[in-house]
């Protein structure tokens, strides 16, 4: 099963606003931890190894558009 | 690896001169096979040969055994094993036996394993036991075995590689003397002087965190498991681990500050202050304390012409899984048979190679594992340390979460990807694979006596073996192939029907098995052709 990329939610918008609702009142390092064991919660719920690499993959290149953006600007 | 002046050497050999020390000039002496090193897998390694009827000369620079805590772990495959050479029980009735593991964060207790949940195993998950009492048990079975030339203070300075044998220089307390061999087998530890000889390099990783071991000897109440914790209320934000040993022997492990200064921490007064505060009172004595750091690291190539490399001179982990003498262990029944077959002409040099593809794979398997558990203990950035945090939280309330802490996962065998194994054409849904070890089961011999599969394997002889399940039908193994039959007017009973369960059998099923109880092939319907074709390809004849 490969990683699902096209809209699975019928109200997106209410999806989004949850997790940024949840960060409300943290600190950048309480963020950070309700992330990681966001991040494990769902990660489980998937439980296919597979999907979750692809997963990785398409985060991660957000991280390297990012550096490339900031040599650019350099 | 630092030494409290508290624990004395258990057993003590002396030296003994050799009539190979006599010959003169360029006349050395020839001999099939050198062992060089006698801890753990050298001893078992010479044992199994042997047991095969090879003449081994096992060579170890010292004259002692039993300094120091090292391994105390040992598993249920090496209890197999050493059952295979003889000294199984000695083991099982000095260590002690456990198979249940407690994980506590803080205070409370995260959750418990159990490593052997089901009956019909003839061995435990595990026993602990200190190694120098395996060694010694070791070296009583040698002295039983006239093929074994066990020389003590004998210490190889010098190794020279040929096509046809490989020339060893060896000094001892008279001097040094020479020696010729067919193919040494390189058992002497992580700091291996054989590995430098023939120019090998040992890289991998090397973890900055520090450990603290200390054995003690106290009474106590604690029950025989083995405990870990996440940031003790005794160690706070670190990790600890209990074990118990034989005689009143517990070990204590104490994960320390990566900059801890190893020649203070391992004072026994800077020591005993953080034991009290683990066990609650002082009553206790110093076995052993030393500081570690752990490397997890192999050999690029374990087969370097007739110079083999076997155990931690090939492969070094983190004790976190008791992967490092068990796999060193597997090793040593992996070569013996092979190293057997080439030196008596039944199998071309070529099996060798089998033995590093496996064991390579296995290494990589155990460094896998363990550098996944050291890095779960001691996180290496802030976002791992988070990562961990999160999961031990989420193990409080989730199942998932307490299968993602990590405080160590134990050795179980490993399974090959090997060229040796016939791969699958009949439908299974369970059973050892080809390339898996065999599974232990109860079994009754036709007497009425209660048994093992793996002591009926063991008492044919430890060759190949088809192990097969009655259906009425002769038994048609190629010759010199050892046979279990499971039912039928001859075979084993399986009461219980567990044989048949763990072995997903039907009536006519068979298995062919390798001299180390590792499936080479499976079979619905055997064939002459289909297994004699699959014993060919494990002994590596084609």
């Amino acid at each position: 099963m490969p990683l699902s990329t096209s809209s699975n939610f019928a109200r997106p918008d209410d999806a989004f606003r949850a997790i940024m609702e949840a960060h409300r009142g943290f600190t950048d390092e309480q963020s950070a931890d309700f992330d990681a064991a966001l991040v494990l919660i769902l990660a489980n719920h998937i439980g296919d190894i597979d999907v979750l690499r692809e997963a990785i993959l398409l985060a991660r290149r957000r991280m390297i558009d990012g550096q490339q953006q900031q040599q650019q600007q350099q | 690896m630092a030494k409290a002046n508290t624990h004395q050497a258990k057993t003590q050999f002396g030296y003994r001169r050799h009539p190979d020390q006599d010959r003169p000039g360029q006349s050395a002496a020839e001999h099939p096979v050198v062992v060089v090193g006698a801890g753990p897998v050298g001893l078992s390694l010479a044992i199994d040969l042997a047991q095969r009827g090879q003449r081994v000369v096992l060579l170890d620079d010292a004259d002692r055994i039993g300094e120091g805590s090292r391994a105390i772990c040992f598993s249920k495959r090496s209890l197999e094993y050493w059952d295979r050479l003889g000294v199984g029980d000695r083991m099982v009735d000095k260590g002690v036996v456990w198979s249940v593991g407690r994980i506590f964060h803080g205070e409370q207790q995260l959750y418990q394993f159990n490593l052997l949940p089901d009956d019909g195993h003839k061995r435990p998950a595990f026993i602990n036991l200190q190694q120098y009492y395996a060694e010694a048990y070791l070296v009583d079975r040698i002295s039983e075995l006239s093929e074994i030339n066990l020389r003590w203070r004998n210490k190889v300075t010098a190794l020279e590689s040929r096509n046809d044998s490989v020339a060893l220089t060896i000094e001892t307390p008279e001097g040094a003397y020479r020696l010729h061999a067919q193919y040494v087998v390189a058992c002497d530890g992580a700091r291996s002087s054989l590995r430098q000889m023939v120019g090998a390099d040992f890289a991998g990783q090397v973890f900055e965190d520090q450990f603290l071991i200390a054995d003690v000897k106290m009474t106590a109440e604690f029950p025989t498991e083995r405990w870990f914790w996440f940031d003790p209320p005794f160690h706070a934000g670190r990790s600890a681990l209990l074990h118990r040993q034989p005689d009143d022997v517990w070990r204590i492990d104490l994960q320390l500050n990566r900059y801890a200064d190893p020649v203070v921490e391992k004072k026994p007064e800077n020591v005993r202050p953080r034991i009290a505060r683990m066990l609650g009172h002082d009553e206790f004595e110093f076995e052993w304390i030393s500081l570690y750091k752990f490397q997890c690291r192999r050999m690029d190539r374990f087969v370097h012409g007739r110079v083999i490399f076997a155990g931690d001179s090939a492969h070094q982990v983190s004790p976190f899984g008791a992967r490092g003498a068990n796999s060193g262990l597997e090793d040593a029944e992996n070569l013996s048979w092979k190293l057997d077959r080439v030196l008596r002409g039944a199998s071309p040099a070529s099996l060798l190679e089998s033995y590093h593809v496996e064991r390579s794979g296995a290494a990589d398997e155990n460094i896998r594992e363990s550098t996944r558990s050291t890095d779960f203990m001691a996180p290496n950035s802030h976002q791992e340390a988070r990562l961990r945090k999160a999961v031990l939280s989420l193990a409080k309330e989730t199942e998932f979460g307490k299968r993602m802490v990590n405080g160590g996962r134990l050795s179980v065998p490993c399974s090959y990807d090997s060229p040796l194994s016939s791969p699958d054409a009949d439908a299974w849904r369970a059973g050892p694979l080809p390339g898996c070890s065999m599974l232990d089961a109860p079994v009754t011999m036709r007497a009425g006596e209660q048994s093992y599969l793996t002591d009926a394997f063991r008492q044919g002889g430890t060759d190949f073996t088809l192990l097969s399940f009655s259906n009425g039908a002769a038994i048609d193994a190629p010759v010199g192939v050892k046979d279990i039959c499971i039912g039928g007017e001859d075979g084993l009973a399986d009461p219980a029907g567990l044989t048949a369960k763990r072995y997903d059998a039907e009536p006519g099923s068979a298995y062919l098995l390798r001299p180390d109880g590792y499936v080479a092939a499976r079979f619905r319907q055997p064939t002459r052709a289909g297994v004699a074709a699959a014993l060919s390809r494990a002994q590596g004849l084609n």
